[in-house]
C-alpha cells in the first residue's frame, strides 16, 4: 500500500507573526520555518504505518518555494521514502494546492492520501476536504485514531461533541488532528540518510491545472491590541472587580 | 441575489451560530434563507423559521444527513446552489468539514472563518492564529464562506418563514457512520456561554480538572474549556480545547486557570470581553491579555474565589 503525504512549509508554531508595515502581508523574512505541525502528525502515522507493515512506500510532496526541500528533508529524515517539490514562487490557494494534489495523485496512484487538518499560516482547514471532492474519495478529517484493515480504514474523528467514528473504503483522504499521535524527532543517522533519499523537482506548470487565485488580498492588518490589565491581590478583590467594574457577574 | 445559510444543528436543536451566521447572510443580501440538514429534523427547522431577517427554510432529511457525513451534506448543498450567490456556514468542525467540498464541487475558493463582511465580495479573516486579518476580495460567482460565529450578534426570533423540504445529497457510498461517543453536559455549551472557565496543564489530572475547574463553572453558570496541553493529557475531553485548531469563544468573561497563554490558545479566546488569569508565574503570558490576574496557586486561589462568589449570594 502507498502513501502519499502532502506536506507544507510554514512559520515555525513558536513565533509569533507580524505584519509588516505596509499592511501587504506578514513579515517572513528571517522567520524561522518548519513543517506545519499537523503535516508532521501525518508524517509520523504515515511512517507508523510502514514500520508496522500496513503501508509499503510513504511518499511526500510539497508544493513552495525551493527551500521546502528541506521541509521534505524532515520528512524522509522521519522515514519516508521520497519526495516530490513543486516549485511554486507564490502561495497557492486551497483550491489550487487540491487541484495540484490531485494531478500528483493520478500520477502517483497511492492508495490513502494523510495529511494536516491545518495550516498554521492560512489557517484554512480545507485542502483535504477539497482533494477528496476533487477525486471523488471519501475523506475522514480531524482523525485521532486510523486504523487500516481490509481496504478500510476505521477513523475516530474530533467532532463538535465529542468523537465519531466512521469506516471509509480506500482509496480515501485522512487528514489529522493533535491527537493522532506524537511526531518523532528524527535521529542522526535518519537524517544523515536522508539526503541520499530522491526528491522529484517539479514546476507548477509541469501539471497543466489552473491556479489562478480566485481571492485578491486588499489587505493584511494587525488585529486590535489587548493591553495587559491589573494585578489584584485576593480573590475577594477580584470578584468585587467582576461585579463592580466589568459587571460581568 | 439570494444567499444561503447552513444551519449548525443535532437533529433536535438549532444551535445558536446559526442565528450569528444569518446575520453576517444578511449583510451580503436581504434574501436570506436557510437549510437544515439533518435526520427527524423538523423541529430544527421550525426553529429555524422563527429567526428574524429568514426568508424561507429548506428542510434535507436523510440517514447521512442526520450523522454530519459531509459527503451527503456537500451534495446537498451543492445540489442547491444554482438559486444562491453565496452559501454561509458556521465555522464549527461540522461546518469545516463539508464547507471546502463545497467550494471544490463548485470550482470556487473557500472563504474560511470570515470575521467581518465588508461587502458582498470582500471578507475580512483571520490567520496566523489571528496575529493577522486578512481582508480579500473574490472574484469567483459564487461565494463559499465559514463564519466564525462569535464575530456576530445573533439575529433575533421572531420571523415567521414558511419550511418546505428540499432533496437530501445521495448517501455517501465510500464512508460508513459507525458511531460516536458525545460529550454529555448540562453546562451552556462552549462557544455561545456568557462565561467561560479553562482549565490547564497545571491541573496535573483529571480528577483535578473536575475538582477544581466544573464547581467554579457551575457556580458561575460558566461553559468549562481547556487548553490542549489539558486535553492532550486527557484532563478534559477533545472538544473542550479552545485555540487555533479547537473552538473559539468570546464570552463576556474568560476564567483561565493554571493556562500559559501560548500563542495557539490566546487565537481561540482573546476576543472575550473580560479575561480573568489565575497562575502562580507572574510572567506568565496570559497576563499580557488579562484584564485581571492573580499571581497565585490555583489550589488557595480558587478555593478563595469560591467563597468570595459565595459571599456574594453566587
Ligand atoms: C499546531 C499546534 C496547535 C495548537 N493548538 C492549540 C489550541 O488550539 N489550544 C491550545 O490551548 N493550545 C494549542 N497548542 C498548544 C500550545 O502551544 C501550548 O502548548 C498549550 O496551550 C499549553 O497549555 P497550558 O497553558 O495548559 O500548559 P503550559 O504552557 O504548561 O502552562 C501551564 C501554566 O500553569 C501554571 N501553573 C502551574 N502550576 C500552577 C499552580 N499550581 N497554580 C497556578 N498556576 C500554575 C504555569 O505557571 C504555566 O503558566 C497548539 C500547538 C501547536 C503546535
Ligand atoms: N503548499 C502545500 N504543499 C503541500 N501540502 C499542503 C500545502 N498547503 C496545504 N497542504 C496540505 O493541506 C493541509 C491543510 O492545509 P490548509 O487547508 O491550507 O489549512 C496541510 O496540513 C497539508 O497537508
Amino acid at each position: 500500500m502507498k502513501l502519499l503525504v502532502p506536506v507544507k512549509r510554514v512559520i515555525d508554531s513558536n513565533v509569533k507573526a507580524r505584519v509588516k508595515p505596509d499592511q501587504t502581508g506578514v513579515d517572513l523574512a528571517n522567520v524561522k520555518m518548519a513543517m506545519n505541525p499537523f503535516c508532521e502528525i501525518a508524517v509520523e502515522e504515515a511512517v507508523r504505518l510502514k514500520e508496522k507493515g500496513v503501508a509499503t512506500e510513504v511518499v511526500l510532496v510539497s508544493i513552495g518555494p525551493q527551500q521546502a526541500q528541506e521541509t521534505i528533508r524532515t520528512g524522509l529524515a522521519m522515514g519516508g521514502d521520497r519526495g516530490i517539490l513543486i516549485v511554486s514562487d507564490t502561495d497557492p490557494e486551497p483550491l489550487a494546492v487540491a487541484k495540484l494534489l490531485k494531478a500528483v495523485v493520478d500520477e502517483e496512484k497511492p492508495d490513502l492520501v494523510l495529511m494536516g487538518k491545518q495550516a498554521i499560516d492560512g489557517d484554512n482547514n480545507a485542502v483535504g476536504q477539497m482533494l477528496s471532492a476533487l477525486l471523488d474519495w471519501p475523506q475522514a478529517t480531524f482523525a485521532s485514531k486510523v486504523e487500516i484493515s481490509g481496504g478500510k480504514a476505521a477513523v475516530i474523528r474530533e467532532v463538535d461533541g465529542g468523537l465519531q467514528t466512521v469506516e471509509v473504503q480506500l482509496p480515501a483522504v485522512i487528514t489529522a488532528d493533535l491527537r493522532l499521535n506524537e511526531p518523532r524527532y528524527a535521529s542522526l543517522p535518519n537524517i544523515m540518510k536522508a539526503k541520499k533519499k530522491e526528491i522529484a523537482m517539479k514546476t507548477v506548470a509541469d501539471y497543466g491545472v489552473d491556479v489562478a487565485p480566485r481571492l485578491k488580498v486588499l489587505k493584511v492588518a494587525e488585529p486590535a491590541k489587548r493591553s495587559a490589565g491589573v494585578k489584584l491581590e485576593t480573590a475577594a478583590d477580584l470578584v468585587g472587580k467582576l461585579k463592580n467594574e466589568a459587571g460581568v457577574i | 441575489m439570494a444567499v444561503l445559510v447552513v444551519a449548525d444543528n443535532d437533529n433536535a436543536h438549532l444551535r445558536d451560530s446559526t442565528n450569528k451566521t444569518v446575520t453576517a447572510a444578511l449583510a451580503v443580501s436581504s434574501d436570506v434563507d436557510v437549510l437544515v440538514m439533518g435526520q427527524g429534523a423538523k423541529a430544527v427547522a421550525d426553529a429555524a423559521a422563527k429567526i428574524e431577517g429568514v426568508r424561507k427554510v429548506l428542510l434535507a432529511e436523510s440517514a447521512d444527513l442526520g450523522h454530519a457525513v459531509a459527503e451527503a451534506q456537500a451534495a446537498t448543498v451543492v445540489g442547491l446552489m444554482g438559486g444562491y450567490d453565496a452559501v454561509l456556514v458556521p465555522a464549527t468542525a461540522g461546518g469545516k468539514n463539508f464547507a471546502p467540498r463545497v467550494a471544490a464541487k463548485l470550482d470556487v475558493a473557500i472563504i474560511s472563518d470570515v470575521l467581518a463582511i465588508v461587502s458582498a465580495d470582500t471578507f475580512t479573516r483571520p490567520i496566523y492564529a489571528g496575529n493577522a486579518l486578512e481582508t480579500v476580495q473574490s472574484s469567483d460567482a459564487k461565494k463559499v464562506l465559514t463564519v466564525r460565529a462569535t464575530a456576530f450578534k445573533a439575529a433575533g426570533e421572531g420571523g415567521s418563514a414558511s419550511v418546505e423540504s428540499a432533496s437530501a445529497g445521495a448517501d455517501a457510498a465510500k464512508t460508513k457512520f459507525v458511531s460516536e461517543e458525545m460529550v454529555k453536559s448540562d453546562r451552556p455549551e462552549l462557544t455561545a456561554a456568557k462565561i467561560v472557565v479553562s482549565g490547564g496543564r497545571a491541573m496535573g489530572s483529571a480528577e483535578e480538572f473536575h475538582k477544581v475547574i466544573e464547581p467554579l463553572a457551575d457556580k458561575l453558570g460558566a461553559a468549562v474549556g481547556a487548553s490542549r496541553a489539558a486535553v492532550d493529557a486527557g484532563y478534559a475531553p477533545n472538544d473542550y480545547q479552545v485555540g487555533q485548531t479547537g473552538k473559539v469563544v468570546a464570552p463576556e468573561l474568560y476564567i483561565a486557570i493554571g493556562i500559559s497563554g501560548a500563542i495557539q490558545h490566546l487565537a481561540g479566546m482573546k476576543d472575550s470581553k473580560v479575561i480573568v488569569a489565575i497562575n502562580k508565574d507572574a510572567d506568565a503570558p496570559i497576563f499580557q491579555v488579562a484584564d485581571y490576574g492573580l499571581v497565585a496557586d490555583y489550589k488557595n486561589a480558587v478555593p478563595e474565589l469560591m467563597d468570595a462568589l459565595t459571599a456574594i449570594g453566587k
